[in-house]
């Protein structure tokens, strides 16, 4: 695109073209006559160094001669049918922009129509559908993997979630996978879940840590657990509920289960408890549209249900 | 004087002259017009200088060669577009000097990286790229997240970059350094990285 400031440039762009070319041409044709009529000679460039020593001036050979003048029809021909020469666009209209339209459209019509199929399908009949599958698993390997891993296990404690286990942070009905894809979700665990008095400080935290181990069945002092379980009943409950089993329109998770997005560790809880934790999952309707989203959410749901099928 | 040959090859002032004039075609054609096109020189809808801290972020990234294994531009074909978004334009990059664009891709191309993953993935990758995507060949940039920014030289850098053309006021200059303390190398980056290409996100 020449969207020059004032017409000065298109001018000057036109002329050093246009100039630059024929001269190319003229030079060449200048060449040969001037060898033409001394063909039989030897001629040399006049200019003698070292007193005897000489320098030939011999005519290029002559399909030298016809390749160079045809770089310069070719650079005729090339700059009249493509933008090349100012604002002039080109014969044949050629822009970037343009076969990238080409391209594009190219590829939606035939690829819509396999989206418009599946769309009118219902997620779990999209699951079963083996070439809807292939398609999701290579839109995963290009759209999700990067948090959710290839194989869709998620991070190790650094709370990407794993997708093939049955456990489910937002929920995994397919309308709220398709929410979650669609719009995104952040998790937002406040450091002291906001109220670092009643959680009682570092200390606090580890008597909170030991008793949510306890909830999930791992190794903790019972004492402090039981201390814990009061802080926990004036404090966490709020998002995580009074038996630990989280809240999926919240995004707090199951405090019950193996699942542990961030690590179990005493360690790592008590992180979690005094430094919170925040993180999202990034919306991708506008950027994938409706179809991807529909393939990728059927495609999630069969990596958690798969192993039901298998 | 007849131009030939030999009196071209005999006068050194001359040759030079024709030279340099010959081999400047090339940048008089196809670089200096571009000073002076719409395109090229007006920024998009909604970009806005880096701040304080993207600025620093960016310089960390210059620093760690970031570029030598990411492209900042994405080309117009449809493999591209598919995967990171819209087509990178001229005016997505007038405020960057230098521009990011790179020339290999080692790792991906990131002109389009803002917003795409949440501000914890990128500590967690930066820290260690195997903990979120095991196949990584990217080094690790732990010492990022303890080396604090530098926050002293911003308001230079600002300064720099507005006489090369860089809108910022005198207030964000004043106020770049408290912007920047106290902030790591690696929330500069991060900040950094996630203000990139978001002006046309949602364009299709």
């Amino acid at each position: 695109m020449s969207d020059f400031v004032n017409e000065f440039w298109n001018w000057y762009v036109i002329l050093i073209v246009l100039v630059s070319v024929v001269a190319c041409g003229v030079f060449l044709w200048f060449q040969s006559i001037h060898h033409s009529s001394s063909e039989q000679t030897t001629d040399t460039t006049g200019h003698v160094w070292d007193e005897t020593l000489q320098e030939y001036n011999n005519p290029l050979p002559r399909w030298w001669m016809w390749l160079f003048y045809l770089t310069v029809f070719f650079a005729l021909a090339y700059v009249s049918l493509y933008p090349a020469l100012g604002r002039f666009p080109g014969i044949w209209g050629w822009t970037s922009t343009g076969a990238h339209k080409m391209e594009v459209e190219k590829a939606e019509a035939q690829l819509k129509p396999l989206f418009d199929k599946y769309l009118k399908l219902d997620l779990a009949s999209v699951a079963a559908d083996k070439e809807a599958m292939e398609m999701g698993g290579r839109l995963f390997q290009t759209y999700c993997i990067q948090c959710h891993g290839a194989t869709g296990q998620g991070s190790r404690d650094k709370g990407f979630p794993n997708l093939t286990d049955k456990d489910w942070q937002w929920g995994g009905a397919p309308e709220q996978i398709v929410e979650t894809i669609s719009n995104g979700r952040t998790g937002m665990m406040p450091p002291y879940g906001g109220n670092p008095d009643a959680v009682g400080g570092e200390a606090g935290a580890k008597e909170l840590a030991n008793y949510v181990r306890s909830l999930s069945g791992l190794k903790h002092d019972a004492d402090l657990a039981t201390k814990g379980e009061t802080r926990f009943k004036a404090v966490c409950f709020a998002c995580h509920g009074m038996d630990g089993k989280g809240q999926q329109a919240l995004g707090a998770p199951n405090l019950t289960d193996k699942t542990w997005l961030y690590g179990s560790s005493e360690a790592k809880i008590i992180e979690t408890i005094t430094a919170g934790r925040t993180n999202q999952m990034p919306a991708w309707k506008e950027f994938l549209g409706e179809g991807k989203v529909h393939l990728l959410a059927a495609y999630v749901f069969n990596l958690s249900s798969g192993g039901e099928k298998r | 004087m007849k131009l030939t040959h030999d009196s071209i090859e005999r006068n050194i002032g001359l040759l030079i002259v024709l030279t340099v004039l010959v081999v400047s075609v090339g940048g008089l054609l196809e670089i200096v017009p571009l000073f002076f096109q719409k395109s090229t020189t007006t920024p998009v809808d909604g970009l806005k200088p880096y701040d304080a801290v993207r600025l620093t972020g960016r310089d960390v990234y210059i620093r760690e060669g970031c570029y030598l294994c990411h492209s900042q531009m994405v080309r117009p074909f449809r493999a591209e577009t598919e995967r990171y978004g819209h087509y990178s334009v001229a005016g997505e990059f007038v405020y960057d000097h230098p521009f990011q664009w790179g020339s290999k891709r080692t790792g991906p191309d990131l002109a389009r990286v803002g917003g795409r993953y949440s501000d914890e993935w990128h500590r967690a990758h930066l820290i260690n790229p195997r903990d979120v995507v095991p196949e990584s060949n990217m080094p690790s940039f732990s010492w990022l997240a303890k080396t604090p920014a530098d926050a002293a030289s911003a308001p230079d850098k600002m300064r720099a970059l507005r006489k090369v053309g860089v809108p910022y006021t005198d207030e964000q200059i004043a106020g770049a350094a408290k912007e920047v303390e106290g902030k790591t190398e690696l929330d500069a980056l991060v900040a950094y990285l996630q203000g990139l290409g978001v002006e046309l996100k949602g364009v299709k």
